[in-house]
Parts: C-alpha cells; sequence; structure tokens
C-alpha cells in the first residue's frame, strides 16, 4: 500500500476537550474492525492500526490535533466517512 | 541495641491500639509475581489458545452482567465498561497475547502478562497525564481475563488458611471490611494516616495495626516473625528473644486491663463531681448495634450510612435503606440513633466504575453536595430515615455542611420527601430533630446563624482537624502535624461549645478526638456533654469519665486556652492528669 489514491485518506482534526481518550478510541476501533480492509490512523509521521483501542490511544491525540485516516479498500469508504464524522462531531462529547 | 541484633524496628502511625506476635503474610495485590511461566508442546498450542479465548470469553460474560447491573441515572459512568469490553478482543492485547503463546510456546497466563506490559509500555512516552493514565484500563481488562485464567476469584484476603499478620501496601475500607477476625491478628501498611477510613474501620475490629510504615512490604518476608504494637505505631521484624519475652508479657497486662475496663462498662459516665455523660457508639452496619450495646454505649451518635452504597452496581433503594435504619432504630430504642446522610464521594460511589479522579476529593463533589446534585438519590435517603423515625428515636445528621444556604435546600428537600410519602400514605415522622456536621471552619464562623436552623451540632473531629490546619490526613509526609490538640482546633470547638450554649442547642462530639482518653479533660472543661465513638472506645472512656471531676476541668482548660502550641498543650495535661492517665487503657502512655 505504498500509492495511495487521495479519496482513500481523509484529513481531520481532534475538537473534543479530552481528546482522544480511551471511549472515543473505542468507538473509532469499534468501526474499523468491521472494514473489509485495514484502517490506519496516522498523526505527525506515525501511523496506527484504528482497530486497536491501544494503537490508538499510544499516538496520544489531544485536542487541537491533525490526524489523517486511510483505508486500503475502497469498499470501506463508507466506514472512513463514519469515522470522520465520529471526529467532526467531537465524539457526541458535551463540552 | 547491640550490634549483632538482627531485628528491625519500623515506625509508622499507630492505628488501632494492642500487641500482636505472628507471622507476616504479604498481600500481593497484583498478582503479577506469581504468575509462572511454562512452555506448551506445539501440539497443545492450539489448545492453550482455547483455553485463553475462553477465558476472555468469560471475562467478557462478567463484565456484561456488570454493565446490565448499573442504573439509569450511572449509565454516564458505565461508558468506561463498555470501552473495557472493547478492549478485551483489542489486537494489542488479545491479538498480541495469541501470537506469543503460538510463536514462543508459552502459557497463556504468560503471555497474557507479556502482552499487557507491552501495552502498557506504549502509554509511557505519552506526556498528557490524563491520557497516559488511561494505560489503568489495560490493566483492569487483563487482571479480569488473567483471574479468569487462573479461575481463582479474589486473590487476596478471603483465601487465607491460618492466623497472620497482613502485611500490606495498602488496604482499602472495603478490603479491610472483609477481615475475618479468626484469620488475622493484626495488620500494617505501607501507607494511611490514624485517620483514615481503613483506621477507622481496623479499630471497630478491634486487633492491633500499625500504618504508613512507607516500605514495610519490602522489609518484611512472608512467613517472618513479627511483633506489632498498635498503641505505639511499631513494627519489630525478626526480633530477639529478649524482644519477643518482653512483648509476649505487654501482651498479656494489655490484654488484662481491657478485659478490667470491659467489665465496668454498663456503669454510668458520671463525671466525679456526678455531672453524667452520654456516651455512644458509632456504627457503620446494622451487625455493630450489638458491639455498641455490650461495650455500655447509649445510642448510635454517628451512623454512617455510606457502606449499603459500597461495593455494588446500583444505589440501594428505599425499602432496603428504610430495612436497615428501622432495625437499628428498633434494637436502639429508646435511646437515640443519628444517622448521618450519605457521605460520599459520587465517583466512588459505585464500585467498579473508574472515573477521572478529583485532584482534591475531600475538598471535591462529596457528602451534602453530592446529594444536593443528586436530588433523587437524596430524596430516597431522606424518605426512609424519615420512615424509620416513626420505630424509634432516629435523627438526622447533615455532613459537610459550609453555609446556611445548604441547610435551606435540604429542608426543602425533606419538605418533598415529606409530602411524597403522605401522597403514598406511608407511615413517617416529621418531628425528626435535624443536626449538621460542623466540620468545615466556615461553619464553625457561622454557627450561631447555622444555630438558629437546626436542632443540633455533632463535631466531625476528623475533617475540621485536617480543613483547620490544611493536612491530607492520608498524606504520611504531613500527617505528624494532624493534631486534635492544636490551639486553633481547640479554640474552634469552644467556639461552636459556647455558641450552641448561648442558642440552647445540643452539641455533640463524634470524631476520633473523643474516643482518646488524653483529650477528655480538656473535653469536659470545654462543656461538651455527648460523645460518640467506636464501640471499643467507650469503656474506657467512660472509665476515664468517671476519674475526672467537671468543675476541675474547667479550671483546666483556662490554661490550656493559654498554651500556643500543641506540645505544650500534650505537656500540661501529662503533667496535670498523668497520674489519671496512666491507669488508662493505653499503653503508651504506662510505658514510659
Amino acid at each position: 500500500m505504498n500509492t495511495l489514491d487521495y479519496d482513500l485518506s481523509k484529513k481531520t482534526s481532534v475538537i473534543n476537550e479530552l481528546g482522544i481518550h480511551a471511549r472515543p478510541a473505542a468507538m473509532i476501533a469499534k468501526l474499523a474492525m468491521k472494514a473489509q480492509s485495514d484502517v490506519w490512523l496516522c498523526k505527525n509521521g506515525d501511523r496506527v492500526d484504528a482497530s486497536s483501542i491501544i494503537d490508538i490511544l499510544s499516538i496520544a491525540c489531544l485536542k487541537g490535533a491533525d490526524v489523517t485516516l486511510q483505508i486500503e479498500n475502497p469498499e470501506d469508504i463508507n466506514i472512513l466517512n463514519k469515522i470522520i464524522n465520529l471526529f467532526e462531531k467531537g465524539f457526541e462529547e458535551l463540552a | 541495641m547491640p550490634s549483632d541484633t538482627t531485628q528491625i524496628i519500623l515506625k509508622g502511625i499507630s492505628g488501632s491500639p494492642g500487641i500482636c506476635i505472628g507471622k507476616a503474610y504479604l498481600v500481593d495485590k497484583e498478582g503479577v509475581d506469581v504468575i509462572e511461566k511454562y512452555s506448551i508442546p506445539e501440539n497443545k498450542v492450539k489448545k492453550e489458545i482455547n483455553r485463553f479465548k475462553s477465558a476472555v470469553t468469560k471475562a467478557k460474560n462478567e463484565l456484561a452482567d456488570i454493565i446490565k447491573g448499573v442504573p439509569e441515572e450511572l449509565r454516564q459512568h458505565a461508558g468506561i465498561l463498555e470501552t473495557h469490553l472493547v478492549l478485551h478482543k483489542d489486537k494489542m492485547l488479545y491479538g498480541k497475547a495469541i501470537d506469543i503463546i503460538k510463536n514462543e510456546l508459552v502459557n497463556a497466563e504468560w503471555a497474557l502478562r507479556e502482552a499487557t506490559s507491552q501495552a502498557k509500555s506504549m502509554f509511557s512516552n505519552i506526556s498528557d497525564p490524563y491520557l497516559k493514565s488511561r494505560s489503568a484500563d489495560i490493566e483492569h481488562v487483563s487482571e479480569r481475563i488473567m483471574r479468569n485464567l487462573i479461575g481463582c476469584k479474589d486473590v487476596n484476603i478471603s483465601n487465607i488458611d491460618k492466623r497472620v499478620i497482613l502485611v500490606a501496601h495498602t488496604l482499602s475500607p472495603a478490603e479491610t471490611s472483609q477481615i475475618q477476625l479468626e484469620k488475622i491478628m493484626g495488620f500494617i501498611t505501607d501507607r494511611g494516616g490514624k485517620a483514615s477510613h481503613t483506621s477507622i474501620i481496623v479499630r471497630t475490629l478491634e486487633i492491633p495495626a500499625v500504618l504508613g510504615l512507607d516500605n514495610a512490604t519490602q522489609l518484611i518476608k512472608n512467613n517472618s516473625i513479627i511483633i506489632v504494637d498498635g498503641s505505639k505505631g511499631v513494627v519489630i521484624v525478626d526480633p530477639e528473644e529478649k524482644t519477643l519475652i518482653n512483648y509476649d508479657g505487654l501482651s498479656k497486662k494489655y490484654e488484662t486491663r481491657k478485659a478490667d475496663i470491659l467489665r465496668t462498662s454498663d456503669l454510668p459516665a458520671k463525671s466525679a463531681d456526678g455531672h453524667l455523660f452520654s456516651i455512644m457508639g458509632n456504627i457503620e452496619q446494622p451487625e455493630e448495634v450489638v458491639a455498641v450495646k455490650d461495650h455500655g454505649g447509649e445510642g448510635i451518635g454517628l451512623f454512617r450510612t455510606e457502606f449499603l452504597y459500597l461495593g455494588r452496581m446500583n444505589f440501594p433503594d428505599e425499602q432496603e435503606l428504610f430495612n436497615q435504619y428501622k432495625e437499628v432504630a428498633e434494637l436502639m430504642a429508646p435511646h437515640p440513633v443519628i444517622i448521618r446522610t450519605l457521605d460520599i464521594n459520587g465517583d466512588k460511589a459505585i464500585s467498579g466504575i473508574p472515573t477521572p479522579e478529583e485532584a482534591n476529593p475531600s475538598l471535591g463533589l462529596r457528602a451534602i453536595r453530592f446529594c444536593l446534585k443528586n436530588p433523587k438519590i437524596f430524596k430516597t435517603q431522606l424518605r426512609a430515615i424519615l420512615r424509620a423515625a416513626a420505630y424509634g428515636n432516629v435523627q438526622l445528621l447533615l455532613p459537610m455542611i459550609s453555609g446556611c444556604e445548604e441547610i435551606h435546600h435540604t429542608h426543602q428537600i425533606i419538605d418533598e420527601a415529606v409530602e411524597s410519602l403522605e401522597k403514598d400514605g406511608l407511615a413517617y415522622n416529621r418531628d425528626i430533630q435535624i443536626g449538621i456536621m460542623i466540620e468545615i471552619p466556615s461553619a464553625v464562623i457561622m454557627a450561631d446563624a447555622m444555630a438558629d436552623l437546626v436542632d443540633f451540632f455533632s463535631i466531625g473531629t476528623n475533617d475540621l482537624v485536617q480543613y483547620t490546619l490544611a493536612i491530607d490526613r492520608v498524606n504520611r509526609h504531613v500527617a505528624y502535624l494532624y493534631n486534635p490538640l492544636h490551639p486553633a482546633v481547640i479554640r474552634m470547638i469552644k467556639h461552636v461549645v459556647d455558641t450552641g450554649k448561648k442558642k440552647n442547642i445540643k452539641t455533640f462530639m463524634c470524631g476520633e478526638m473523643a474516643s482518646e482518653i488524653i483529650n477528655l479533660p480538656i473535653l469536659l472543661g470545654l462543656g461538651l456533654d455527648a460523645f460518640s465513638m467506636a464501640p471499643q472506645s467507650i469503656p474506657s472512656i467512660k472509665n476515664m469519665i468517671r476519674k475526672i471531676s467537671v468543675s476541675e476541668s474547667k479550671l483546666f482548660l483556662k490554661e490550656v486556652l493559654k498554651q500556643t502550641s500543641a506540645i505544650d498543650t500534650m505537656n500540661l495535661i501529662t503533667d496535670t492528669y498523668g497520674d489519671t492517665l496512666v491507669n488508662g487503657i493505653y499503653d503508651k502512655y504506662t510505658d514510659k
């Protein structure tokens, strides 16, 4: 997976106050687990498996962090969009 | 001490008086060290993986059941448990452990331990403290799987099969309350202070305890012989024969004196010059009423109601609370039962639900603050208390009052509770006496205004000392500063008692200060006339009251008020009352 189609990756940022702690990580992982192929979460050159809560937590996405989500299989585009949507809604956490 | 000695003397904080000599039993809370590593033959790997998978499934099911038991009002806290549920099958834990079994041909326990520590190490570079602390979530999940793998329920205290002295880094109040007396002679911990909850519970159990020893768990090996002197706060490891003989004698002397005083516990607490005092007991559970009666207590001066709320997944319902309160009221009638409403930190109300901790829980959302924020939970308890009041002399006590508006607000909720009881046609007693705990300095200063709103004051010295002197009482670095004889504390109590008298309302004392005989001359001089304490302290306090003259203690107080430090006050007490105190129960004053 060296030449990624642009559409297979999307940028977003963390807007919720506490950053990506366990609960948001679990929400991401739950979706990513349903994907046909791997889903990746990237931040500052680190790339982790989005289906693993522990992996997601390990790159410490704080509020304001810019992240990129990547998929490998175009069929997973709906999952990608759903995850991006979670980020945009601040993981339904009230400020 | 001769140089060839092997005994080690450790100094800590006296948790509960008494002496015991026995074998050390170290409580290994993590259980990490006891995990065995062994290899699995290649043809058994599949079986080992299945064993791991079924442990994960069991752990997940357990957790799912727990989540089901979480009541509606706490659903938001259950979120973290849902996350734990997903974590069980996380690649980095679940997948990794299976890989390790497969690749390294090791047992599932070892593989899980490896996977857990690798996952946790990924968190060590995170600088954000909140995210960093999430590694605890992995630990919780891993522990639950491990318990299912090993096949034992709770590793700790309940499995001990001989009489031992517990040595632990720390014991939670819940764990302490699980101690079975036929197995535990005493206990010592690295952490904790004199007024910690653990210490309070252990005193109720009447076993010697020394807390705040710092590194006892590192210095003491399993099965070493140790002496615990709970009165002095000293632990001796691998004692010499001479020390053993000496302590054996002291222990017998202590027991004899305790028995002598216990025999007189039924006699009234009448001072040498004829003043009658009311001595009551502090309890957490209905079963303790027996201990209060056996020790000569005339009522329950403080019924801590937290117990029914701890160690469970949901809040108790009104009927359960009512049954308990009614039972205590009936057992104790006609004597008073003063029920303190929930004094709890909301986050800790329900076990098994880790929530972000408050930086300063004792200054945080607890007690009346928690209750006023959760009127539904509060009203349930108030209804139960009002109903129980129809069956005995029940009184209501509100903790952590810092201002008049909290009293007004509580009165409102009581009115609502009364209205709803009326509507439901249930028996209750509206004329219940309502009192407040005086444990925050602002309540001391505002005592005159508050006296107009309530029927009695109850001085909670543990918190009052902590808040007045700005000491975290479980922090062993500052525990030495915790002293109820600090002149500021004595003056504050005086202000409260004087105000109560002026306003014609009763003032009790229910803190630990009331249970130490050395404080009695001052307390009697201050004009307090009712005390409540741990049941086993009652006999020695009654015994001491009978030896003190109130009119003399009033003169003595004038001298006390001239002192400017706790040490001066202490010296004044021992100079004036030393002889009387020598006959008291505590060795620390007799074996100097």
